[in-house]
């Protein structure tokens, strides 16, 4: 029988929501072979995340724990050792979760201690041993069939629905595994303090491109986005240029959103782009030069310059909440 | 120090896939390096040479599983500086990760590296997972995803500012130790190696081949193995199992004011 195991981060004694559709990919690898899910909790003391974990239960038949001081902070090597330790102990044939920065780093290195194959960034789960994946800058969907006693995956995070709670558990505690970081110091995350939600989890995303020509010109996006309750993100021209912080780069090599609203202002809209955000439900395009890519992928196209249109946007957004 | 390079050739990504017989068609595709390896080799010639002196810190080894006679741009990253190459001969798209990755430990191993660099991801396959692969299998450090690195030569160490979804970490790894560059690393200040005056500037982006490049790299040594003479044994954990294009999304409609874009969102998309 199959034995599915989800690899979850927490943070302040709760689950972090990213790893949600993570989870539900996993159930549906269990569902498709026949198999149990179970759930890793990882850490230096995880036992209160556990327990709020377990309380929602995520239709898992098992909780497990596995604590030592070396896996705080975060580091692929101690990871990847309590991993490998858990699957063994468990038994386990499916190891994985939402394909997030650490899952990233981590999960590849112990499905290499495992001769394990790793299908990355999976968006469907098609059949017992058969996964789908876009590559390409998601031009292609591609399926992957693996054959190996233990398989690994990660999801992308805006192709499932988060799991939801149901079902309690037991919680229970592996037993304490050599785990090291192989002298590495991890020396701190600096995080980009933003009020706003995150990039991953927005229901609208407001991004500026090459067109904003400035930092200071992203002031009028960011009103925009706090006007609709979104979060800011930009194209790798945007970020390259330094106008903002690099982790708001939407993209193959940035964040993947699906919101359900995108509006891409001064954005050309280059594959590489499109591969980040061609998921969204509802896009957007404002750009000046009615040539530009982005406008193949927009359902709605303007072509106006950002300075003249967005201030105008704006106002009409304000119009209405004021009458409502 | 001694660094190796993972390089591959992928089909030119600007051009249109083509969707024949349940796979891609790449007969016609013109063939070039992948973009984040280039960053890799840049990363690798930075810290290897010392901008104004003579000197050379390390020895840049370009390695490229490809078959043996589809080596262009082995030659190309040669041409870039790399001291020289070794290929793997086999073609890459009948191994399996399991296998690319047993490949590369082995010659990092054979070659007694300090040092592996790797693109973070290939554009065509996108993979993201062959240097974490290639440290897990050595057990060695690794640090993914890098955006700026600085080698500490006095206490054989790098510190490596990683991108990672929160923000940006700092990493610090005893070397021998194992890179995955991100894209940022080819920006003008990115890659310090304490000789290098700190106040030089590169030019963005990986450099081109020179022409005096172009003509050493001809004479550059360039070892051929088999993955036998790796002792590694190829497996087949994965294979493609078939290709479709991604569902096109619906036409989508011009708006020529602002006011009519906002009454669409409002009344039509219902996104406002």
């Amino acid at each position: 029988m199959s034995k599915v195991l989800v690899i979850l981060e927490t943070a302040g004694g709760q689950l972090r929501p990213h790893c949600l559709p993570g989870i539900t990919c996993a159930q549906e690898i269990a569902r498709a072979t026949g198999g149990e899910l179970h759930l890793l909790v990882l850490g230096a003391d995880p036992a209160a995340a556990a327990s709020a974990i377990a309380q929602a239960g995520y239709g898992a038949a098992g909780v497990h724990t596995l604590a030592a001081a070396a896996l705080e902070p975060f580091t692929a090597e101690a990871w990847a050792d309590a991993i490998v330790h858990a699957i063994k102990t468990l038994g386990i044939t499916h190891v994985g979760g939402t394909a997030s920065s650490t899952l990233r780093d981590a999960l590849p290195r112990a499905a290499a201690v495992l001769d394990a194959p790793l299908v990355s960034e999976v968006v469907r789960v098609k059949s017992a041993d058969t996964f789908t994946r876009p590559v390409s800058s998601g031009r292609a969907l591609l399926d992957i069939k693996v054959n190996a006693p233990v398989v690994a995956f990660t999801a992308r995070g805006t192709e499932f629905e988060p799991a939801q709670p149901g079902g309690s558990v037991a919680v229970s505690a592996l037993p304490g595994p050599q785990v090291n970081t192989r002298g590495v110091q991890v020396k701190g995350v600096q995080k980009t303090e933003s009020s706003r939600p995150a990039l991953t989890e927005a229901k609208v995303v407001v991004s500026g491109g090459r067109g904003m020509k400035e930092g200071a010109n992203f002031k009028i996006l960011e009103q925009l986005t706090d006007l609709l309750g979104g979060a800011l993100g930009a194209s790798r021209a945007a970020t390259d240029a330094g106008m903002v912080p690099a982790d708001l780069q939407v993209g193959q090599t940035g964040k993947i959103v699906a919101p359900d609203l995108y509006i891409a202002v001064a954005i050309s809209g280059a594959i590489q782009h499109l591969a980040g955000m061609k998921g969204s439900k509802t896009i957007v395009a404002i750009n000046k030069d009615e040539e530009a890519p982005i406008f193949q992928i927009a359902d709605y196209s303007l072509v106006a310059k950002w300075e003249e249109a967005i201030p105008k946007l704006i106002e009409l957004i304000k119009a209405r909440k004021g009458a409502a | 120090m001694k660094i190796l390079v993972t390089v591959k050739r992928i089909p030119d990504p600007d051009e249109s896939l083509k969707f024949a017989g349940g796979g891609l068609d790449y007969s016609a595709s013109k063939w070039v390096a992948n973009a984040f390896d280039e960053y890799g080799v840049e990363t690798a010639l930075r810290l290897a040479e010392v901008v104004g002196g003579t000197q050379r810190l390390a020895e840049v080894i370009v390695l490229s599983i490809c078959p043996e006679g589809q080596r262009q741009h082995m030659t190309q990253f040669l041409a870039m500086g790399g001291d020289r190459g070794v290929i793997v001969d086999a073609d890459p798209d009948k191994l399996d990760t399991v296998a690319v990755s047993k490949l590369i430990a082995a010659v990092f191993k054979k070659e007694a590296c300090d040092l592996l660099i790797a693109g973070k991801l290939s554009q065509d396959n996108e993979g993201n997972q062959v240097a974490q692969r290639v440290a897990g299998l050595l057990n060695l450090p690794q640090a993914c995803f890098a955006a700026t690195v600085a080698w500490d030569q006095t206490n054989s160490a790098l510190t490596v500012t990683r991108e990672v979804d929160d923000g940006v970490e700092t990493k610090r790894v005893p070397l021998p130790a194992v890179l995955s560059v991100d894209l940022r690393i080819v920006l003008p200040k990115s890659v310090s190696n304490g000789s290098t005056p700190a106040t030089h500037a590169y030019n963005e982006g990986p450099r081109l081949a020179s022409l005096k490049g172009i003509t050493m790299a001809k004479r550059k040594p360039v070892a051929v193995l088999k993955p036998a003479d790796l002792g590694v044994t190829l497996t087949t954990t994965e294979a493609p199992a078939g290709v479709s294009a991604p569902p096109a999304r619906k036409a989508g409609q011009k708006v020529t004011t602002v006011e009519m874009l906002f009454d669409k969102l409002t009344k039509e998309a219902k996104v406002l």
